[in-house]
């Protein structure tokens, strides 16, 4: 598992109190999180904030598992 | 009854206006006449400064109500839609524009989403305000529209034509630390801090003589009115075209949990 992978998922899972030890790489992340997409868009501050990284949302687009969220960070890095 | 879509309350010359439509304040036609309602209402001699925030969880505002318009159009025929059109954006123009130029001091608090008419709202505002959890957004061209309340004169008053045709040309959000590096808005606060921080400068601003302070925005800030008049001109032209109604239609169709990601 990738470094960004690991800490996405946990600095999600510390936001939307999560079980952190639950959570893979391949998984929706809108459904392991329970989240909406208020939510979601509070998180891709979050993810900014943390990677030192913009995250243009045309970027994102079709994103959905915390596997393809992070490749997308490590493009920005 | 349903809740109106505000609610405002006054405390030692603050007032509070506090936008409570679910889910995230969309403006449509009941939105626009409580802002209608308020204004006629305000005392501005009876405040000094007025702080607008939202208490949805969601955000600020997710701008003009789609679903709304989208009804509006398919319910009327389609040789009315300029003059309905032309109709609304006179009275949320007219809102915002009182907003821009009330005389007292006014602080727009942000959290979440602010897109497309949200921020244009948030624009009106002296000074904005933004948690981290804040997202800026105009998302209009992916509806085939340009923005229509105004957001984009406004903006050019603050910043260079660059960064408005970054955020207009993309469509894409950006964070509060964003926005405040581009000189978008005034503050950046943890989550759940913009109220506690809006209410200091509020104070600060109370220290102020009333007539320097009045005299103050009068001077600084104008409204670029031969822009906003050209603004909803071209907003009228772009929607009475097929695409509008078709991204309405696609939005007020989907299923998707997530439409308020591109």
């Amino acid at each position: 598992m990738s470094d960004t992978v690991h800490t996405l998922m946990a600095l999600a899972a510390r936001q939307f109190k999560a079980d952190a030890s639950a959570l893979k790489p391949e998984q929706d992340l809108f459904e392991a999180l329970g989240i909406d997409s208020f939510q979601a868009v509070e998180l891709i501050s979050e993810l900014e904030d943390e990677f030192d990284v913009e995250l243009p949302d045309y970027e994102l687009q079709g994103v959905k598992t915390f596997a393809a969220l992070a490749a997308k960070i490590d493009k920005r890095r | 009854m349903s809740e109106s879509p505000l609610r405002f309350s006054v405390v030692d010359g603050v007032g509070e206006l506090v936008l409570q439509r679910e889910p995230c304040n969309e403006i449509g036609s009941a939105m626009t006449g409580a802002l209608e309602a308020w204004l006629d209402a305000l005392d501005d001699d009876a405040v000094h400064t007025v702080i607008i925030r939202s208490s949805v969880r969601g955000g600020f505002c997710a701008g003009a109500d789609l679903r709304e318009l989208h009804a509006g159009l398919v319910a009327s025929p389609e040789a009315e839609h300029a003059a309905s059109l032309r109709a609304f954006l006179d009275r949320i123009h007219g809102v915002m524009d009182r907003i821009d130029m009330l005389p007292v001091t006014t602080i727009g608090v942000v959290h979440g989403v602010c897109f497309g008419g949200g921020f244009e709202l948030a624009l009106t505002c002296d000074q904005i305000i933004a948690e981290k959890s804040a997202r800026f957004c105009f998302p209009e061209l992916r509806l085939g529209i340009i923005p229509g309340f105004g957001g984009i004169p406004r903006l050019r008053r603050d910043v260079g034509n660059a960064t408005i045709r970054d955020l207009l040309l993309s469509g894409r959000s950006v964070s509060a630390k964003r926005a405040h590096a581009l000189g978008m808005i005034a503050q950046v606060v943890g989550r759940g801090e913009g109220l506690e921080a809006a209410q200091a400068l509020a104070a600060q601003s109370g220290k102020f003589d009333p007539t320097a302070r009045r005299a103050a925005k009068a001077f600084i800030k104008h409204l670029p009115r031969e822009e906003l008049a050209r603004e909803k001109e071209l907003f009228v032209e772009l929607a009475l075209r097929p695409p509008l109604l078709a991204a309405l239609t696609k939005f007020v169709d989907s299923t998707d949990l997530r439409p308020y990601l591109p």
